[in-house]
């Protein structure tokens, strides 16, 4: 069969043949966190600004100023419903800039926070998203220390936005970047996947599935400090929110040019996640997290690594989903627990439902 | 979970798959009628573990990927209209139509909405009397009796505006007209369980019969397909040409009478084109003369478009497991999942996306293939 495709395509030349402009206008794919991101973020952003910073396309940029190396990001967050099991809009807004600054191995200190409210939004929502956003920031230990707010006429928003931006210290001897992921790495998640977005999609849809799912959202960068202490050498951390572990993994096989396997057995999904995924004909490797990283560490500190993310309260459910290999570089692969192999690829926009 | 666990157990896998060795003596090609049995097949990389004798072929079970193109275009043209809310199955919002998809008429401002149920459209038409609600009644008959119950519901109800674009097809015509195509090399079927599950299996036997072909009624899980091609193999290699039931716990004889009864309520069966294959006699179902108030096709007036598929695309080679799909020169370079010219590369059960992703992983580790080749055969 490999002759077969030798024959009719050129495996070195296969890249998505499609410019963005067959695409006129944009659709909810271009905001999923999947290839149709990545080309507006490739084709349209990064052209138009022009710097290596930004081409980079890590969660967070990280700047040198003043002497200090600062970590430096923003998020829009648009969540429907605005509270939901487990947390709410506000959580999000606090807790995503948080763990994009931790994900560069920074110590978040400052946010900023800009409300788009739309006309006719209850105050008592406004005040209830705010609190949250304290107490989020209290218990991250970041300062919301500037904002703005804008209101939109009625039927043109969907209630609150909020964006988030923060900055962060990074400590001397960490470089952590999805170009660093290494063939050997022991790659490990921090806990269950999935929770998050199966818990949005049963509020949303107003679905239920026996057991209320709560989101994980939570800060993450006091269990990133505790994997530091141990080692400054982790080459890789993401957390996996839009598009979930698959494009997150995904993203750091073709930054770095390796492979990923994964062991599916291995990979933590709640019993709640995969009924409702089964249910819905999705795949939990595709479904978003809020409170949960992904991270490349070396073999030789991978052991140590696991333990003292296990001794966290955001780590317990920490365990090694696989590994970083050579081979099929910029391709994550899932070894099936009956011993086949599939590719896990990156999402194209969001996920559907699948019909049957 | 436990019981899903039951069905992925690799011990009994292994079992299975040293039977299925042991059994084939020489070459056998089955086709897999559904599309959520192909799904299984490659997410569990069965087709990986499977013997050398033993090929799978993908049948055109994908309902998104049969669905016709101009009823696609129906689909947008309706979509696109000022006071309609357009409801359907979430992966029929990225098949292409002639020069557009659903996303793209959302994107443009059309009220396109994924629903899970056409009860779900229906309470959309409840609480929006002002608009128009259209649900996309694709699929075989697994969704037919939702369907078909949505439009009884709404008649009961009083529901005006609520209609159907309807596109629902069969399966048994299907195996027939892959049965008489000249180059057919199926040797047994993986019938589908879920389909069986509604209509029964009283239609089965007679095409075993007259294609001397055996026909296993198979589940989902990866020990579903494990042991529907087990009892198919076995069947081959004995002679024998039956329908056998390896889907017990869901797959009575008689299928499911009440759902049966509200699809002959409501639908009449009627001729009806695949997409990539063409038209099939009595393949599909219609709504009767009793419903055809809710038939958007006649409400909306889009019973004139017409549209013919490109000619590039071999996707009904495909779906007919003619042609491999890296054997369609599209393959890979035109078409991709994000440049789709057939269905088939649109839907994640589709042969073609499936061979996209596993080729890929193979093209990308040329020297694995090749010692692997080499280790099988050391004399090539």
């Amino acid at each position: 069969m490999p002759e077969q495709l030798a024959d009719t395509v050129d495996p070195a030349n296969w890249t998505c043949p499609a410019p963005l402009r067959d695409q006129p206008v944009v659709v909810m794919g271009h905001g999923g966190g999947g290839a149709l991101s990545a080309e507006l973020m490739e084709q349209v952003f990064v052209p138009a600004y022009g710097n290596a910073t930004l081409a980079a396309l890590a969660d967070s940029a990280v700047l040198e100023l003043g002497g200090a190396r600062l970590a430096f990001s923003t998020d829009s967050y648009v969540v429907r419903p605005l509270f939901f099991p487990g947390g709410s809009l506000g959580d999000l807004a606090v807790n995503g800039t948080v763990n994009d600054l931790a994900m560069s191995g920074a110590r978040p200190a400052y946010l900023s926070a800009a409300f788009v409210l739309e006309e006719g939004v209850e105050l008592s929502v406004v005040g209830r998203i705010a609190r949250a956003m304290g107490a989020a920031a209290e218990a991250a230990g970041v300062t919301i220390a500037t904002g703005d707010t804008k209101v939109v006429e009625s039927g043109h928003g969907d209630g609150v936005y909020v964006t988030t931006a923060g900055v962060g210290l990074v400590p001397d001897g960490v470089d952590i970047r999805p170009q660093r992921a290494r063939p050997g790495d022991a790659v490990i998640v921090s806990g269950p996947i999935g929770l998050h977005g199966v818990a949005i999609m049963s509020v949303r849809e107003g679905l239920e599935f026996g057991v209320e799912i709560a989101s994980d959202t939570a800060p993450l960068a006091d269990l990133v400090a505790a994997m530091l202490a141990v080692t400054p050498d982790i080459h890789v951390l993401r957390d996996p929110t839009r598009g979930g572990l698959a494009a997150s993994l995904n993203e750091i096989a073709r930054a770095s040019g390796t492979g990923v396997r994964l062991q599916e057995r291995a990979v933590p999904v709640p019993d709640a996640v995969a009924n409702a995924c089964g249910f819905l004909g999705l795949d939990p490797l595709y479904v978003a997290n809020e409170g949960r990283l992904v991270a490349f560490v070396p073999p030789s500190s991978a052991d140590e690594v696991l333990a003292t993310m296990r001794a966290h309260p955001q780590g317990a459910g920490a365990t090694v989903i696989g590994e970083c290999v050579a081979e099929h570089p910029g391709m994550v692969v899932v070894a099936t627990g009956l011993g086949g192999t599939r590719v896990v690829d990156l999402p194209l926009g969001e996920q559907l439902p699948r019909i049957c | 979970m436990k019981y899903i666990d039951e069905f992925n157990d690799p011990g009994l896998a292994r079992r299975l798959l040293d039977e299925i060795r042991a059994t084939a003596t020489r070459p056998w090609a089955l086709m897999e009628v559904c599309g959520g049995q192909t799904h299984s097949i490659i997410r569990h990389g069965i087709d990986q573990l499977l013997p050398e004798q033993v090929e799978l072929i993908h049948g055109p079970g994908c309902p998104v990927c049969v669905t016709p193109l101009d009823v696609i275009d129906q689909a947008l043209e309706i979509a696109s209209r000022p006071g309609v809310i357009f409801c359907s199955f979430g992966d029929m919002l990225r098949v292409p139509g002639t020069d557009r998809d659903l996303f793209r008429v959302k994107g443009e401002g059309g009220d396109v909405r994924v629903v899970y149920s056409p009860l779900d459209a229906l309470e959309l038409a409840r609480r929006h009397p002002d608009r128009e609600v259209v649900f996309f009644a694709i699929g075989f008959e697994t969704t037919a009796p939702a369907n078909a119950m949505a439009v009884h519901q709404a008649r009961r109800l009083g529901l005006n505006n609520f209609s159907l674009l309807v596109s629902h097809v069969r399966v048994p015509p299907a195996i027939e007209a892959i049965m008489t195509a000249p180059a057919c090399r199926v040797q047994g079927f993986l019938a589908a369980g879920h389909v069986c599950s509604v209509m029964g299996m009283a239609e089965y036997p007679e095409l075993a019969a007259r294609f001397r072909v055996p026909m296993v009624v198979t589940g989902f899980e990866p020990l579903d397909i494990l042991e529907g091609i087990r009892l198919a193999v076995r069947q081959l290699e004995r002679g024998e040409h039956r329908v056998e039931n390896a889907y017990p716990r869901a797959v009575r004889e008689e299928g499911n009478p009440a759902a049966v009864r509200m699809i002959e309520e409501v639908f009449e069966v009627t001729d009806r084109n695949w997409r990539g294959i063409g038209p099939i006699p009595l393949s599909g179902w219609r709504l009767t003369d009793a419903f055809r108030a809710y038939d958007a096709e006649h409400r909306f007036d889009v019973t004139g478009i017409r549209t013919e598929e490109p000619a590039e695309c071999r996707s009904g080679e495909v779906l007919q497991g003619l042609i491999k799909p890296t054997e369609c020169e599209a393959f890979g370079t035109t078409c991709t999942p994000r440049t789709p010219l057939g269905a088939t590369m649109v839907s994640s059960e589709g042969a073609c996306a499936a061979y996209y992703l596993y080729r890929r992983m193979n093209a990308a580790t040329p020297q694995a293939e090749r010692a692997a080749r080499e280790e099988m055969n050391p004399v090539a």
